[in-house]
């Protein structure tokens, strides 16, 4: 990496040096990246140059649910048009992204931003669990939705929550495990095919 | 001499780690080639035909190619995905504790066959066992012995004279016991009482048929896991932290359930 800056391409150095610590961008790319910029107009640097500034100044986590927002509380937490007696459990504000994307779901969120992963070290107190038992003491909410990752640490985060939760006598559900639209079945894993099996429904 | 550009062995899941957009790097522990570092391509998309068979606490047989850096996993089949494990809050975080154990205490590519059967057995044997505490302890000594740090609990290790059943110390920076003459002095140590010095040594001499067969209080199962605990944290000169998590676990299921 040590290579000798050409005094006159500093600036192009500095910003080869910026993108390459972006995730999945080497050396390389953020050589060709930096270039582009270089002969695209200069309107075009503005306007990434601006959408990168106002990402940091203008997002907030949400007080209530803590998705990304601008305004806080979020619109989903703000709406009138939400159920508000249900509380939807994922590990990442993307997951609500993709959740938001199928329209069927019409109750609030809750973003723990993390799975527990004791080996990792990160535990019940390192994500937003705390947060989340607070929301849930005034009574308001009936059913609590776990959508954690179907792998070991969100199974174990979503059993981890069950445990808490069910004692407050809420209703606690889990996104059903099966088979993934447009795969195969013989390349299913056993845990997925068992709990598919198990999980059946009349047709 | 050209070695085959694929290979296959059984392996259990130990580590996972993100890599890129899509991408693992997993640790596998295998029969023959010991701990083994591959990459697994695309195992974090729904649709990969392989995630369900890589799954960490999972036996499999992997077939891999050999990569530049890492060997790349191309196949796989499972042989034992552990669902009793799986489906289970505390049996899942101690199985998560013994593996952190392995991948603490083993270095890349150094064979250790027993090591292996012990894990299985282990993982196999965990959501049949009663004092799942014990099976825990039972794991730790034997996996001492076969990373050779087996400690030394019939006799003194200081004056090497046989241990009288009386409250003796053990003491992890030596390894094994001191008696009751030559503890003063000594580095910090675990008095130990007559009882969890029976049970340990009745742990490192025995199979696993054996843990389901002794019972034992909660005083006593507290007293050797705090010593087991301290001679592993003084071994890896760190702090093994899945054991933070069962600790957490144990206060606040007492507490719910209560």
């Amino acid at each position: 990496m040590e290579q000798n800056p050409i005094p006159a391409a500093q600036a192009i150095n500095r910003l080869i040096e910026e993108l390459s610590k972006l995730p999945g961008i080497g050396p390389k790319s953020a050589q060709r990246l930096a270039f582009h910029l270089l002969r695209a107009p200069e309107e075009q640097s503005k306007l990434l140059a601006e959408a990168i500034l106002s990402l940091k100044q203008k997002i907030t986590l949400c007080s209530i649910c803590f998705n990304v927002t601008e305004s806080d509380p979020c619109p989903i937490c703000r709406s009138d048009q939400r159920d508000r007696s249900q509380i939807c459990i994922v590990e990442q504000p993307q997951d609500i992204l993709a959740l938001e994307h199928t329209g069927i779901y019409r109750g609030l969120y809750h973003v723990l931003h993390g799975a527990i992963s004791p080996t990792e070290g990160v535990g019940s107190e390192d994500i937003r669990i705390r947060e989340l038992l607070r929301r849930l003491e005034d009574g308001s909410v009936k059913e609590v939705i776990l959508a954690t990752n179907p792998n070991l640490e969100g199974e174990q985060t979503a059993m981890y929550l069950s445990r808490l939760i069910s004692p407050l006598g809420i209703k606690v559900t889990r996104l059903a495990r099966g088979l993934p639209f447009g795969t195969e079945l013989e390349y299913a894993d056993d845990i997925t095919l068992t709990r598919a099996i198990e999980g059946r429904q009349e047709f | 001499m050209s070695k085959p550009r694929t290979y296959q062995t059984e392996a259990i899941i130990i580590k996972k780690t993100k890599l890129g957009e899509a991408d693992r790097i997993l640790t596998l522990f295998t029969p023959h080639l010991g701990k083994i570092q591959a990459k697994a391509r695309g195992v974090r998309r729904p649709k990969s035909k392989l995630a369900g068979h890589l799954e960490l606490l999972t036996h499999s047989l992997v077939s891999l190619a050999r990569g530049r850096n890492l060997d790349v996993i191309i196949g796989s089949q499972t042989i034992n995905s552990f669902l009793a494990l799986k489906n289970d809050l505390w049996l899942t975080s101690c199985a998560l504790y013994i593996t952190e154990l392995v991948n603490q205490f083993t270095a890349d590519n150094v064979e250790n066959y027993p090591l292996f059967q012990l894990l299985l057995e282990t993982l196999e044997q965990l959501s049949q066992m009663g004092n799942k505490e014990l099976a825990l302890r039972y794991f730790e000594l034997h996996l001492l012995d076969q990373v050779g740090y087996r400690p030394q609990l019939r006799q003194c290790v200081s004056c090497q004279q046989p241990l009288e059943p009386v409250v003796n110390c053990f003491c992890p920076s030596t390894g094994g016991m001191l008696c009751p003459n030559c503890s003063p002095g000594q580095p910090p140590s675990y008095p130990l009482s007559v009882n969890a010095q029976k049970v340990l040594r009745l742990l490192q001499n025995s199979d696993f048929s054996m843990v389901s067969r002794l019972k034992i209080d909660a005083q006593l199962s507290k007293e050797l896991e705090r010593v087991m605990g301290g001679y592993l944290k003084y071994l890896l000169e760190r702090e093994v932290k899945s054991a933070a998590w069962l600790d957490t676990l144990k206060e606040q299921i007492k507490l719910n359930t209560t």
